[in-house]
């Protein structure tokens, strides 16, 4: 891992999620112990698009291991606005530091920014392709709910077309045998090449628009956002829209270990009286945020 | 009738150099720019919509005193699969080739996801090559699918 970008989530094996797991894992057990790990290290955040809450979680886990952050928040205050192609700006940033995180509305970019750059770079999302961190975050957290990876049912809820986190999720739960539950609005189905993969690999799946029964035999309900623009009819929105809210009282009969995930942000796919139930877990989540990137972070940059 | 001899009529043999047949018409142009031959220095010979059994319609390439290399004629197999490569020496073929599908692609064709780095920036495509049959290609940047009936040439 060391000195390899890390863009996609294909890009680690197996060996390198439970490595990144367990060295988040320390970083968490003794969060004291480090906080000069990345001294006299400069980081880069570049943000072509705004995404206040990956940035901050980034931010979060370089400071808190004592490293120092360079960058810009969006594209409208760098020179990108002036015109200057990507290739010249992560040539050149990647003079000023030592590693570069990147947000960028294109797909691919990432991939190409790792081909110019003279240091690594961790991909924070380039448009709907790859979101890698976030997948380990996931990763670590279902590991820490779970005591375990292994032989695990995970409820998928939402938009499962185009929610490249869940997608991802499936990829990287592969190794360890899972089945899976996907709840979603017809129009936002799993889509073929991801069943094709689950079928490959004989993981067990099944596909329903009705979240109550399956609840109740998930370790795991990860929950994304059904987005109105999604929609190519708004009607068909406005049918669906409440039927795939998690409400608190869906949770009776369900089992003592399931753990509610969401990437954030939430709008009202999760009732706010969940939040008070402790099968709750997307802040906890989001802790985990600054762990996993502690612990991606470090091992790039061969401090760990 | 198509006798021998009418077909050398059309396009003369050459002494020594590289004959690529059954290249369907349509993809004749995309085959001459693949290989570059607007920039070789030796006498080429070009033969368009030439009647054919099997692709109806195709085109011939013979190029004298010139042998590309295996790795470069490959690169036609997306346009032109079922291509023959003609070795000749002293106007005989000595070697009968045909082309293969690469493991890898580079540059030739574009992504056809239109929000790909590739097809926003000066960036050169590269692909793996998931399924030589029905060609498949995954995109190295943005991981997307293009088919072959969605190649178009960069």
């Amino acid at each position: 891992m060391k000195n390899k970008s890390l863009i996609s989530i294909h890009d680690y094996s197996k060996n390198d999620y439970l490595r990144i797991m367990d060295l988040a894992e320390e970083f968490e057990k003794n969060p004291r112990s480090y906080g000069n790990l990345l001294s006299g290290k400069v980081i880069a955040t570049l943000f072509f698009e705004p995404s206040t809450r990956t940035r901050l979680s980034f931010e979060s886990a370089i400071q808190r291991l004592g490293g120092s952050v360079i960058g810009f928040t969006d594209s409208s205050s760098s020179s990108v606005s002036k015109g200057e192609t990507l290739k010249d700006t992560i040539k050149t940033v990647s003079q000023y530091s030592d590693l570069i995180v990147m947000r960028h509305p294109i797909e691919g970019s990432a991939r190409w920014a790792s081909e110019v750059s003279d240091v690594p770079i961790v991909n924070a999302g380039d448009g709907a392709n790859q979101h890698p961190t976030q997948c380990l975050l996931d990763l670590y957290t279902i590991r820490q709910t779970q005591g375990k990876l292994e032989d695990l049912t995970i409820t998928m809820v939402g938009d499962l077309k185009y929610g490249r986190t869940v997608h991802s999720l499936i990829q990287a739960m592969s190794y360890f045998s899972p089945s899976f539950h996907f709840v979603s609005p017809e129009e936002l189905k799993m889509p073929n090449e991801y069943k094709m993969f689950l079928k490959e690999k004989n993981i067990p799946f099944k596909e329903s628009n009705e979240l109550g029964e399956v609840l109740k035999t998930s370790d795991i309900a990860y929950v994304t956002r059904v987005q109105k623009e999604r929609f190519s009819d708004p009607m068909e929105y406005e049918k669906v829209k409440n039927a795939f809210v998690l409400k608190n009282e869906m949770l009776e009969g369900t089992k003592s270990n399931l753990k509610i995930l969401h990437p954030l942000p939430r709008v009202n796919e999760i009732s706010e009286d969940v939040d008070e139930n402790e099968k709750a877990y997307y802040f906890r989540q989001a802790l985990n945020g600054v762990y996993a990137r502690m612990a991606i972070i470090s091992s790039i940059l061969g401090l760990k | 009738m198509e006798s021998k001899d009418m077909k050398e009529l059309k396009v003369s043999a050459i002494k020594e150099g590289t004959v690529i047949d059954h290249i369907p018409a349509r993809s004749l142009f995309k085959v001459i720019s693949i290989l570059e031959l607007q920039k070789m220095d030796t006498q080429i010979t070009i033969g368009y919509n030439f009647e054919s059994k099997r692709l109806g319609q195709k085109g011939i390439i013979k190029i004298s005193d010139k042998f590309p290399s295996q790795k470069d004629l490959n690169k036609i197999a997306l346009f032109a699969p079922e291509a023959k490569v003609n070795i000749i020496r002293d106007y005989k073929v000595v070697e009968k080739d045909n082309v293969q599908v690469p493991d890898n692609i580079e540059g030739i064709v574009k992504c056809m996801n239109p929000k790909c780095i590739t097809n926003q920036e000066n960036v050169k495509t590269k692909f793996t090559v998931l399924e030589k049959k029905n060609v498949t290609l995954k995109c190295n940047y943005c991981e997307k699918i293009t088919d072959q009936d969605h190649f178009e040439m960069r």
